[in-house]
């Protein structure tokens, strides 16, 4: 079996809070406390979990846009959470990233030409000003674009299209993976419909991998392959498709599922409501991270924290109710 | 009797570019303790079509034209003061970001506070201790504490209760809740929706809910009206209008949202997509606004622009096919 493309080991990531001159014990945000996970080949992992869980915070570690606490990152078996400059430049062309605003991740001053130019001439992948031409122009052919819109600047173009430049520019540099954090969440439906669409195409034609970051349920399992619940930092759950959509274990995984509102008008759903909020990331609770909201909470869960253990040939599920006794 | 009956209401911006037609020509009616859910994309009018409701439309650039009936009155002709009496009393609006439309220096039991000295006339004691009532009544734990706290020392969750319960304090006929859960998480989300089933119930209070999420309007609204390009381009009872959509977008937007539980059934598919965008609404629009995306548009779309009819019980719809049932899903 050839080795996964990625494998995250033991991942953590802790943001230090900026203390007074006098307070001597220094807080951490636990953004992401002991991840692993691995992505095959043009497969789609989907990262999901609300707002503060860490799960942007891991594509970012994967990207190296910041330096880790601990663990390891290991793209094609070679490391680069802590590769060399030199070796993580062309490490880098092969993890690309399509973030979630079109609007501030395009530099309003350039071209869209230069935009897609700039990842090319960056990783020397052109042998020549043709053969550059030639790689943007069949850049907006992929991604659907008039190649007359080449020569505009990105607050001509709609929201949609704009997210379509920022996919050809992550496209240039001939990736395999590619991080979408949150890529389709603030399009509108119908424009959304056209990016969900592209992206399985390119993923198909390219045989590109992808770690989708998402909040979004419904385009998550209309998307992926396998799926990683977060909750505060640690993955909570995961599995394939199947069986996180047909039978979640976690309850975590079953209250998030059952809170989605489905467009069908007298629907029969006993949505399970959390009570209460997400607790802060700067002072977890001990035990299990979900105990406080959890409606199966037993003394164990207080004291003591789960690990993942599989459940089903490729189902991993952190909950003492999954325990055998 | 309609509580509000909204008639061809225009709502137009003077711009650099020219003259932005934002809302043209919508009319509808809201009755009495009815959910009435508009929906649609980001730049069809649904939200200037419920700041026209509250006269919140800065004028000029803004220019609001058509009638506004409200229990009676019209509120375009009412005097700006005569206005104020009516806005967060009788109308009263939860918008999308609980952070920006709270007071950041202001503590929570404060800004309830004066809504009900302003309008009710309560004093000071007999107002806090309605807004202690008012932040049990919406769920937030320890109100007694809690009204004595800022908005930043609240999460995202608890601060859309307390803008719930700023809107409900002086028992509305009527509320605009404008996007009220998109900002939230969906477990968040959960906990919101059902607290406004629950005081929908209890209060009685007509709602207009402004959303783009089909899955929001699926559970709580009782009618639903789809907005293209500044118009109203379909309208009917919720069940009726999942089941059998008649205008062209909106079955592309039903049909462009994936189902939870569909890769199960297996009928998870491409998505539909709605090709192209919406047209630039500072330029004239002849023929029918969503003719350029439209699969089915002939040169009949292209020449006149269709007129709402019925297309069922309760149904109506801006498409010259629709009728014939040659579309009907």
């Amino acid at each position: 079996m050839s080795p996964p493309l990625l494998q995250v080991n033991d991942l953590k990531k802790h943001f230090p809070i900026k203390s007074g001159l006098f307070n001597r014990k220094p807080e951490f945000v636990y953004a992401v406390d002991g991840v692993s996970f691995e992505i095959a080949r043009g497969e789609t992992l989907s990262l999901v979990g609300e707002s503060g869980c860490g799960k942007s915070t891991v594509g970012r570690a994967i990207l190296r846009l910041f330096e880790i606490t601990s663990g390891q990152v290991i793209l094609d078996g070679q490391r680069i959470d802590d590769a060399a400059p030199g070796t993580m430049r062309q490490m880098r062309r092969r993890v690309q990233v399509v973030f979630q605003d079109p609007f501030s991740s395009l530099n309003p001053r350039m071209r869209v030409r230069d935009i897609l130019a700039e990842p090319i001439r960056n990783f020397g992948l052109a042998k020549s000003a043709e053969d550059l031409e030639v790689r943007v122009t069949s850049l907006m052919d992929t991604v659907r674009l008039p190649r007359e819109a080449l020569n505009r600047r990105p607050h001509e173009f709609s929201g949609g299209q704009r997210q379509r430049i920022g996919i050809a520019r992550a496209l240039a540099a001939e990736p395999e993976l590619i991080v979408c954090d949150e890529a389709v969440s603030a399009l509108d439906v119908s424009v959304k419909a056209q990016i969900v669409n592209l992206l399985q195409d390119l993923q198909r034609e390219f045989g590109l991998a992808l770690l989708f970051i998402s909040h979004d349920l419904a385009i998550v399992e209309h998307m992926t392959h396998r799926v990683a619940v977060m909750y505060l930092g640690k993955i909570v759950e995961v599995a394939p498709r199947r069986e996180i959509f047909a039978a979640p274990r976690h309850p975590y995984t079953k209250a998030l599922l059952s809170a989605v509102p489905l467009p069908e008008p007298g629907a029969q759903r006993n949505p399970i409501i959390l009570k209460g909020d997400v607790p802060s990331p700067i002072n977890p609770p001990k035990g299990c991270r979900f105990h406080t909201r959890c409606p199966f909470v037993f003394d164990r869960c207080r004291t003591e924290e789960p690990t993942l253990r599989a459940t089903g040939p490729e189902q991993w599920v952190a909950c003492h109710l999954e325990e055998p006794p | 009797m309609a509580l509000l009956e909204v008639e061809n209401l225009q709502t137009h911006f003077r711009t650099p570019g020219g003259i932005n037609r934002a809302v043209d020509g919508v009319s509808f009616h809201v009755n009495e303790g009815e959910t009435l859910a508009i929906v649609g994309e980001s730049g069809c009018g649904k939200s200037v079509t419920s700041m026209s409701l509250m006269r919140l439309i800065p004028e000029p650039p803004g220019r609001i034209a058509g009638s506004i009936r409200f229990a009676g009155r019209d509120l375009l002709k009412l005097s700006d003061r005569e206005m104020r009496a009516i806005r967060g009393n009788d109308i009263s609006m939860i918008f999308q970001e609980p952070m920006t439309s709270l007071n950041p220096v202001l503590t929570v039991g404060r800004q309830i506070r004066e809504t009900l000295m302003i309008h009710q006339g309560l004093d000071k004691q007999a107002a806090e201790a309605h807004a202690i009532e008012m932040l049990t009544l919406v769920g937030i734990p320890e109100p007694k504490r809690r009204v004595g706290e800022y908005p930043h020392q609240l999460s995202g969750g608890m601060r859309q209760r307390v803008m719930i319960a700023v809107a409900l304090a002086c028992n509305p006929k009527l509320l605009i809740a404008d996007e009220p859960t998109t900002a939230l998480d969906v477990t968040i989300q959960a906990q919101i929706l059902k607290l406004m089933l629950d005081l929908k119930r209890r209060v009685g209070a007509a709602i207009i809910l402004i959303t783009h999420d089909l899955g929001v309007v699926a559970e709580i609204a009782e009618r639903v009206m789809v907005m293209y390009a500044g118009r109203k381009v379909e309208e009917a009872p919720v069940a009726e209008l999942f089941r059998s959509p008649r205008h062209p977008y909106t079955q592309g937007l039903l049909g462009a949202v994936p189902k939870l539980g569909s890769s199960l059934a297996g009928t998870a598919t491409r998505l539909a997509e709605i090709p192209g965008q919406v047209p630039d609404l500072r330029k004239p629009i002849t023929g029918c606004v969503f003719a350029g995306r439209c699969a089915l548009a002939t040169d009949l779309c292209r020449q006149y622009a269709p007129g709402l009819e019925e297309k069922g019980p309760r149904h109506i719809a801006a498409c010259h096919y629709a009728a014939k049932g040659a579309i009907a899903a």
